[in-house]
């Protein structure tokens, strides 16, 4: 049986082959002291994160492991106990993910702001206006092209919610001059310069946002445009393999005011993007 | 043409510096892919040569099925993968999700009925042109499989690159199961994901382009292997 | 001990509805060398599978008959027109033969030694059999079978793609393997190869034997008038 295959040949891809496999797993084996977050791509992509977690991790020893989804597929991560702590920004979402369980309880951290960005040309005469309800109703009846998450993400949420408070009924103009990109907030900016569309926007990722074409800021500043960020230690009577003692930690640091401090400090272009807001 | 052109040279000051970003999503682009294509190889081989020599009811069925699952939505290996390795499902308490580990799994699913399905079809020829002569030796289609794969090695070197493009190259199952985490699960691919929905088109392309190189140079020496081993009397 | 002799009862080979060889009923293996000539289509070839064990009959018993006919599998080879080597060295393909049976390396490597020399390849041994030339490879695929020691030789038309110089190596080496006591069982459609080296010929004719008969008698004189004709070199199909 030993000559079928050359031996010699047998001997070179055998060590070739667990050459291979140590490549592959060799370090991934290499244990760490982690947890892992499942939040939004507002908060990874804005930078921010990158601002935050050395210092949490410098601090601790705790290494932060982000997974940066939409909110809704963060709190489904959360719920599956995928993740240890979940950081989201739809506050009747993570009230409800508490309430069922899931969760231990809800800290508010911070906020931003939603934005609306559009062509520079506007058709629908939105500019510097200071109500968004308006502005969406105005741009409903120009029928100009509006671009949407989607997603069922916070920012997809907190955009239905002002349709809803204009009375349009987009689900009707989907297709037409409502367009859903079913993807994430830099997806649906690409989408949205290339189209010339407006589009609701968290502040954090505009400002982050390179490919904006024709797109800028035409409306912000309306309080019901307020985007309010928590942070849920997964529950692990849920989920008993949560490592509830290091994500309690993270959580802790960012309500603590060194964290709330850092989250302050975090500015792209000299100006703030997030504000901390928690109150003991 | 200037985003073009932006890219390229992104790409070439990427390459020349040595970026160490690039250099740590390119280590884990290759160590997920090759970790992938040699499970892919151990499981697939056998079963496509397994495949073109057994006969028995179904087999057909099989062949197709196989043959389908070659056009496999990476979005969809990567859910069913994701539902398996999930704490909640059935191999939850291994922790997973979310590693290389599981981005490897992820890719061997995908890859795997490529490499069985054109396996299959490279033993099946060779059968057809060998089958005689080793029934004649004494070997049975069983006996036949390890040789077989042999005789074949040369055309399964392309099987194999056909399935290391596939999964150097691919980026629905990977983010869904790996989740993009930085320094931990960020690939080529998902790294150019992550650029482009931050609207840094030069960047992502760019990473576009070293990647094209890897491709290139991974292709590059397997010819060139494959030649010096024919040259050398294989 | 032998496995010899093969006796073919009420064998048939129908395919697709047609007969395609006999109804045969024969016994091989008493004399040295048997040849087996015929038109086009005779059913020569199939003939040759068929006791080889390659095809199953669709009717009839192949049996070997011999005391040690549990091991026939092991004990008979065959070499086909178009001679089929791995892709690996010469002294390889002969190896692996040796390796399918089982042997031991220290034996392998003897008789490979041995069989190599015999077929004037051992300054070929380290070469990639596929760059060998047509008559070398069928010599390889001689080699081959000679390691094997095998008690009966099946050839299929061994020499019909060589030219004179290659068919000549060919049946010098088919002649050594009637020295040792092989029976060999081949077919041709060389007349002038069926007159050097046959003990005896069978004559198939539309999947018939229609003649049997030592080969200086047939030669000298076929029986049958399709023998007749097919020997004058008449056009028979």
């Amino acid at each position: 049986m030993r000559s079928l295959i050359p031996m010699d040949l047998l001997r070179r891809l055998t060590l070739l082959a667990c050459a291979a496999a140590t490549l592959a797993w060799g370090t991934a084996g290499a244990e760490e002291r982690f947890i892992t977050v499942a939040s939004t791509t507002s908060t990874e992509q804005s930078g921010l994160f990158g601002h935050l977690l050395p210092r949490f991790t410098a601090k601790t020893g705790i290494a932060v492991r982000v997974v940066a989804v939409g909110t809704g597929q963060a709190i489904q991560i959360a719920e599956r106990g995928d993740a240890d702590v979940l950081f989201v920004h739809h506050t009747p979402s993570e009230e409800k993910f508490v309430a069922d369980g899931f969760g231990v309880k809800r800290y508010p951290v911070m906020y931003n702001d939603f934005v609306i960005v559009g062509p520079k040309a506007d058709p629908a005469a939105i500019r510097g206006g200071s109500d968004a309800v308006a502005a969406f109703a105005g741009i409903a009846r120009a029928q100009a092209p509006f671009a949407s998450r989607g997603d069922d993400s916070g920012t997809h949420k907190a955009e239905l919610a002002l349709w809803k408070a204009a009375a349009v009924d987009v689900k009707a103009a989907s297709g037409q001059w409502y367009r859903e990109t079913g993807s994430g907030m830099g997806p649906t900016l690409n989408t949205a310069a290339g189209l010339g569309a407006y589009a609701l926007t968290d502040r954090g990722t505009w400002a982050a946002f390179k490919n904006r074409g024709e797109l800028e800021v035409l409306l912000a500043g309306d309080p019901r445009l307020f985007n309010p960020y928590g942070i849920i230690l997964v529950n692990p009577a849920r989920h008993p393999h949560v490592k509830a003692a290091d994500g309690q930690a993270f959580i802790d640091w960012v309500i603590s005011p060194a964290g709330q401090q850092a989250i302050a400090d975090y500015k792209v272009d000299g100006e703030p993007l997030f504000f901390p807001n928690y109150r003991p | 043409m200037t985003d073009l052109s932006t890219a390229f040279a992104t790409a070439l000051r990427l390459i020349t510096t040595l970026d160490a970003a690039l250099v740590e999503i390119v280590t884990l682009s290759l160590r997920v892919s090759f970790g992938a294509v040699l499970v892919a190889c151990v499981l697939g081989l056998p079963l496509g040569a397994a495949l073109a020599l057994a006969r028995f009811p179904g087999r057909q069925a099989l062949v197709v099925l196989g043959n389908a699952l070659m056009g496999l939505p990476p979005v969809v290996a990567g859910l069913v993968v994701y539902l398996l390795l999930s704490r909640a499902g059935p191999l939850g308490e291994f922790g997973l999700l979310f590693t290389p580990s599981a981005m490897v799994i992820a890719q061997v699913v995908l890859i795997t009925p490529i490499i069985a399905a054109l396996a299959r079809q490279v033993v099946e020829d060779l059968w057809a042109s060998l089958g005689e002569q080793l029934r004649s030796l004494g070997a049975g289609p069983w006996r036949a499989v390890p040789t077989l794969l042999w005789e074949g090695r040369f055309s399964l070197v392309t099987v194999v690159l056909a399935g290391f493009g596939r999964s150097i190259a691919e980026v629905g199952a990977v983010i869904i199961v790996g989740g993009n985490i930085a320094h931990v699960t960020r690939t080529m691919t998902t790294a150019i994901a992550l650029e482009t929905s931050r609207g840094d088109l030069p960047l992502a392309l760019g990473l576009g382009f070293v990647l094209m190189l890897l491709a290139v140079l991974v292709n590059g020496a397997a010819y060139w292997i494959r030649d010096f081993a024919r040259a050398r009397g294989g | 001990m032998a496995i010899l002799p093969l006796a073919l009862a009420g064998v048939r080979f129908v395919r697709a509805g047609e007969t395609l060889l006999g109804p045969l009923d024969l016994e091989l293996g008493a004399c040295g060398t048997s040849v087996v000539i015929g038109p086009n289509g005779a059913g020569k070839s199939l003939l040759l599978r068929l006791c080889h064990g390659l095809l199953a009959p669709s009717a009839g018993r192949v049996r070997w008959c011999g005391a040690d006919a549990g091991s026939a599998a092991q004990r008979q080879a065959m070499v086909f027109q178009q001679p089929v080597v791995l892709r690996r060295s010469v002294l390889a393909n002969v190896d692996y033969a040796l390796a399918l049976r089982g042997l031991p390396r220290r034996e392998r490597q003897r008789r490979a030694a041995e069989a190599l020399a015999l077929a004037g390849l051992e300054a070929l041994a380290r070469r990639p059999a596929h760059v060998l030339s047509g008559g070398e490879r069928q010599r390889l695929a001689l080699a081959r079978v000679w390691a094997l020691r095998p008690e009966v030789l099946f050839l299929d038309e061994p020499t019909a793609s060589l030219d004179p110089a290659a068919t000549a190596a060919v049946e010098a080496l088919i002649g050594r393997f009637r020295q040792a006591g092989t029976v060999v069982v081949m077919t041709t459609h060389d007349l002038g190869q069926a007159r050097r080296l046959a003990d005896e010929v069978l004559f198939l004719y539309r999947g018939q034997v229609r003649e049997r008969a030592p080969a200086a008698a047939f030669f000298a004189a076929p029986a049958c008038a399709e023998a007749r004709a097919f020997v004058r070199g008449e056009l028979l199909w």
